[in-house]
Protein backbone atom coordinates (compact mmCIF):
# COMPACT_ATOMS: atom_id res chain seq x y z
CA UNK A 1 0.00 0.00 0.00
CA UNK A 2 1.32 3.05 -0.59
CA UNK A 3 2.03 5.72 1.99
CA UNK A 4 -0.46 8.86 2.22
CA UNK A 5 1.79 12.17 2.32
CA UNK A 6 -0.49 13.30 5.08
CA UNK A 7 -1.90 11.68 7.65
CA UNK A 8 -2.49 11.80 11.49
CA UNK A 9 -2.70 8.37 13.08
CA UNK A 10 -1.69 6.43 16.29
CA UNK A 11 1.18 5.25 15.17
CA UNK A 12 4.49 5.37 15.76
CA UNK A 13 6.56 8.07 13.59
CA UNK A 14 9.48 7.48 11.50
CA UNK A 15 11.14 9.45 9.17
CA UNK A 16 12.01 7.31 6.41
CA UNK A 17 9.07 6.04 5.10
CA UNK A 18 8.39 10.00 4.34
CA UNK A 19 11.58 10.44 2.75
CA UNK A 20 11.15 7.91 0.80
CA UNK A 21 7.25 9.13 -0.37
CA UNK A 22 8.48 12.69 -1.03
CA UNK A 23 12.19 11.86 -3.09
CA UNK A 24 11.81 12.20 -6.78
CA UNK A 25 14.85 11.94 -9.11
CA UNK A 26 14.94 15.19 -9.69
CA UNK A 27 14.97 16.36 -6.23
CA UNK A 28 18.91 16.82 -4.79
CA UNK A 29 17.38 17.85 -1.43
CA UNK A 30 15.31 16.45 0.96
CA UNK A 31 15.03 18.60 4.66
CA UNK A 32 13.22 16.66 7.47
CA UNK A 33 11.59 17.73 10.58
CA UNK A 34 10.66 15.39 14.44
CA UNK A 35 9.27 17.32 16.76
CA UNK A 36 9.73 15.47 19.99
CA UNK A 37 8.20 15.30 23.48
CA UNK A 38 10.97 17.29 25.70
CA UNK A 39 10.77 16.76 29.48
CA UNK A 40 10.38 19.79 30.54
CA UNK A 41 8.20 23.16 29.80
CA UNK A 42 7.29 26.59 31.03
CA UNK A 43 9.79 25.05 34.24
CA UNK A 44 7.59 22.38 34.57
CA UNK A 45 8.93 18.76 34.54
CA UNK A 46 6.83 16.95 31.98
CA UNK A 47 5.78 13.66 32.27
CA UNK A 48 4.09 12.85 29.15
CA UNK A 49 1.88 14.75 26.95
CA UNK A 50 -2.16 13.71 24.87
CA UNK A 51 -2.52 14.81 21.95
CA UNK A 52 -6.62 14.89 20.52
CA UNK A 53 -7.13 16.06 17.14
CA UNK A 54 -10.07 16.79 14.90
CA UNK A 55 -8.49 14.07 13.08
CA UNK A 56 -10.35 14.83 9.71
CA UNK A 57 -10.70 18.53 9.67
CA UNK A 58 -6.68 17.97 10.83
CA UNK A 59 -6.31 16.60 7.46
CA UNK A 60 -7.85 18.69 5.38
CA UNK A 61 -5.72 21.18 7.37
CA UNK A 62 -2.20 19.36 6.15
CA UNK A 63 -3.96 19.50 2.30
CA UNK A 64 -4.62 23.14 2.93
CA UNK A 65 -0.96 23.35 3.69
CA UNK A 66 0.85 21.42 0.99
CA UNK A 67 -1.32 23.49 -1.31
CA UNK A 68 0.23 26.33 0.14
CA UNK A 69 3.65 24.90 0.05
CA UNK A 70 3.37 24.11 -3.92
CA UNK A 71 1.84 27.83 -4.64
CA UNK A 72 5.06 29.16 -2.93
CA UNK A 73 7.40 26.65 -3.79
CA UNK A 74 6.44 24.78 -6.72
CA UNK A 75 9.64 22.61 -7.01
CA UNK A 76 8.49 20.99 -3.81
CA UNK A 77 7.16 18.00 -2.43
CA UNK A 78 5.94 17.39 1.03
CA UNK A 79 4.89 14.25 3.59
CA UNK A 80 3.79 15.09 6.84
CA UNK A 81 2.46 12.83 9.39
CA UNK A 82 1.28 13.80 13.07
CA UNK A 83 0.83 11.74 15.96
CA UNK A 84 -2.28 11.57 18.39
CA UNK A 85 -2.55 9.72 21.56
CA UNK A 86 -0.60 9.39 24.30
CA UNK A 87 3.42 10.01 24.05
CA UNK A 88 6.21 9.56 26.31
CA UNK A 89 8.89 12.04 26.61
CA UNK A 90 11.70 11.49 23.32
CA UNK A 91 8.87 10.50 20.90
CA UNK A 92 7.87 12.30 17.84
CA UNK A 93 4.74 13.97 17.92
CA UNK A 94 5.04 15.06 14.14
CA UNK A 95 7.40 13.95 11.45
CA UNK A 96 7.75 16.26 7.92
CA UNK A 97 9.56 16.05 5.07
CA UNK A 98 10.13 18.41 2.38
CA UNK A 99 12.14 17.38 -1.15
CA UNK A 100 13.25 19.90 -3.56
CA UNK A 101 15.95 20.20 -6.60
CA UNK A 102 17.71 22.61 -3.86
CA UNK A 103 18.36 22.58 -0.03
CA UNK A 104 16.59 26.35 0.17
CA UNK A 105 13.80 25.35 -1.04
CA UNK A 106 13.36 21.90 0.65
CA UNK A 107 14.77 23.90 3.94
CA UNK A 108 11.92 26.52 3.58
CA UNK A 109 9.20 24.46 2.93
CA UNK A 110 9.77 21.84 6.00
CA UNK A 111 9.99 24.83 8.13
CA UNK A 112 7.18 26.75 6.98
CA UNK A 113 5.22 23.77 7.05
CA UNK A 114 5.50 23.15 10.80
CA UNK A 115 4.67 26.90 11.40
CA UNK A 116 1.57 26.15 9.41
CA UNK A 117 0.86 23.17 11.88
CA UNK A 118 1.18 25.08 14.88
CA UNK A 119 -1.22 28.22 13.84
CA UNK A 120 -4.30 26.14 12.09
CA UNK A 121 -4.22 22.09 12.34
CA UNK A 122 -7.09 21.35 15.05
CA UNK A 123 -5.00 19.44 17.39
CA UNK A 124 -4.43 20.30 20.85
CA UNK A 125 -1.53 18.64 23.43
CA UNK A 126 -2.49 17.90 27.07
CA UNK A 127 0.56 18.42 29.21
CA UNK A 128 0.84 15.49 32.29
CA UNK A 129 3.60 17.74 34.69
CA UNK A 130 4.79 16.83 38.29
CA UNK A 131 1.97 17.55 40.47
CA UNK A 132 -0.78 18.32 37.70
CA UNK A 133 -2.06 18.52 34.18
CA UNK A 134 -2.99 21.21 32.00
CA UNK A 135 -4.23 21.72 27.96
CA UNK A 136 -1.88 23.47 26.05
CA UNK A 137 -3.31 26.71 23.93
CA UNK A 138 -1.41 28.37 21.18
CA UNK A 139 -2.97 29.97 18.40
CA UNK A 140 -6.75 30.76 17.43
CA UNK A 141 -6.66 28.46 13.89
CA UNK A 142 -7.59 30.86 11.31
CA UNK A 143 -6.27 29.35 7.79
CA UNK A 144 -7.64 32.72 6.13
CA UNK A 145 -5.51 34.87 8.60
CA UNK A 146 -2.73 36.20 5.95
CA UNK A 147 -1.11 38.13 8.95
CA UNK A 148 -0.10 34.83 10.12
CA UNK A 149 0.69 32.86 7.16
CA UNK A 150 2.83 35.22 6.12
CA UNK A 151 4.68 35.04 9.12
CA UNK A 152 5.35 31.80 8.66
CA UNK A 153 6.54 32.44 5.36
CA UNK A 154 8.88 35.02 6.62
CA UNK A 155 10.32 32.82 9.45
CA UNK A 156 10.55 29.79 6.69
CA UNK A 157 12.73 32.41 4.77
CA UNK A 158 14.67 33.94 7.55
CA UNK B 1 -33.79 21.55 13.41
CA UNK B 2 -31.07 19.54 14.82
CA UNK B 3 -27.45 20.37 14.83
CA UNK B 4 -24.70 18.24 16.27
CA UNK B 5 -21.95 20.21 18.24
CA UNK B 6 -18.16 18.73 18.82
CA UNK B 7 -15.87 19.77 21.90
CA UNK B 8 -12.43 19.51 21.80
CA UNK B 9 -9.45 19.74 24.76
CA UNK B 10 -10.87 22.11 27.32
CA UNK B 11 -13.83 22.69 25.78
CA UNK B 12 -14.53 19.25 25.71
CA UNK B 13 -13.39 18.95 29.68
CA UNK B 14 -15.70 21.74 30.71
CA UNK B 15 -19.23 19.94 28.65
CA UNK B 16 -18.55 16.68 29.86
CA UNK B 17 -19.07 15.44 26.56
CA UNK B 18 -17.18 15.26 23.68
CA UNK B 19 -20.51 15.54 21.08
CA UNK B 20 -23.63 17.22 22.15
CA UNK B 21 -26.83 17.36 20.00
CA UNK B 22 -29.00 20.10 20.52
CA UNK B 23 -32.67 21.12 18.59
CA UNK B 24 -31.72 25.35 17.55
CA UNK B 25 -34.14 27.51 16.20
CA UNK B 26 -34.35 28.42 12.29
CA UNK B 27 -32.27 31.40 11.66
CA UNK B 28 -29.82 30.60 14.15
CA UNK B 29 -25.96 30.95 13.62
CA UNK B 30 -22.74 28.94 15.22
CA UNK B 31 -22.89 32.44 17.66
CA UNK B 32 -26.32 31.93 19.04
CA UNK B 33 -25.29 28.08 19.35
CA UNK B 34 -22.34 29.10 21.46
CA UNK B 35 -24.30 31.57 23.26
CA UNK B 36 -26.74 28.76 24.56
CA UNK B 37 -23.98 26.30 24.76
CA UNK B 38 -22.09 28.99 26.70
CA UNK B 39 -25.16 30.10 29.43
CA UNK B 40 -25.48 26.05 29.40
CA UNK B 41 -21.43 25.35 30.67
CA UNK B 42 -21.00 29.19 31.84
CA UNK B 43 -17.29 28.43 32.26
CA UNK B 44 -16.86 28.38 28.52
CA UNK B 45 -17.70 32.16 28.19
CA UNK B 46 -13.76 32.08 28.57
CA UNK B 47 -13.34 31.08 25.09
CA UNK B 48 -15.68 33.69 23.85
CA UNK B 49 -13.09 35.53 21.97
CA UNK B 50 -10.37 32.61 21.46
CA UNK B 51 -12.52 29.88 19.53
CA UNK B 52 -12.50 28.89 16.08
CA UNK B 53 -15.47 26.93 14.60
CA UNK B 54 -15.84 25.04 11.38
CA UNK B 55 -19.23 23.51 9.44
CA UNK B 56 -19.07 20.56 8.20
CA UNK B 57 -15.49 19.80 8.25
CA UNK B 58 -14.49 23.49 7.12
CA UNK B 59 -13.63 26.24 9.15
CA UNK B 60 -16.11 28.94 9.05
CA UNK B 61 -17.38 32.14 10.99
CA UNK B 62 -19.55 32.98 13.46
CA UNK B 63 -21.76 34.48 11.82
CA UNK B 64 -22.50 31.85 9.50
CA UNK B 65 -25.57 30.10 9.67
CA UNK B 66 -26.44 26.62 10.36
CA UNK B 67 -28.83 24.36 8.68
CA UNK B 68 -30.27 20.98 9.79
CA UNK B 69 -28.05 18.27 10.16
CA UNK B 70 -25.02 19.75 11.02
CA UNK B 71 -21.90 19.11 12.33
CA UNK B 72 -20.67 22.13 14.34
CA UNK B 73 -17.34 22.09 16.24
CA UNK B 74 -15.68 24.47 18.46
CA UNK B 75 -11.94 24.61 18.74
CA UNK B 76 -10.06 25.84 21.49
CA UNK B 77 -6.26 27.73 20.55
CA UNK B 78 -4.54 25.06 18.77
CA UNK B 79 -1.19 23.68 20.18
CA UNK B 80 -0.39 20.55 17.32
CA UNK B 81 3.23 19.69 16.08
Amino acid sequence: MKLPLLAIGRERLELEPLVAAVQGDADGAIATFLGLVRNHNLGRGVHHLEYEAYAPLAVKAFERIAREVADRWSDTSLALHHRVGRLEVGEASIAIAAASPHRANAFAACRYAIERVKQIAPIWKHEFFDGGDVWIEGATADPDDERARSEAERVACA
Amino acid sequence: MRVTVKLFARLRDIAGADELTRDIPAGATIASVWRELASEFPALSEYERSISTAVNLDYARMNTEVRDGDEIAFLPPVSGG
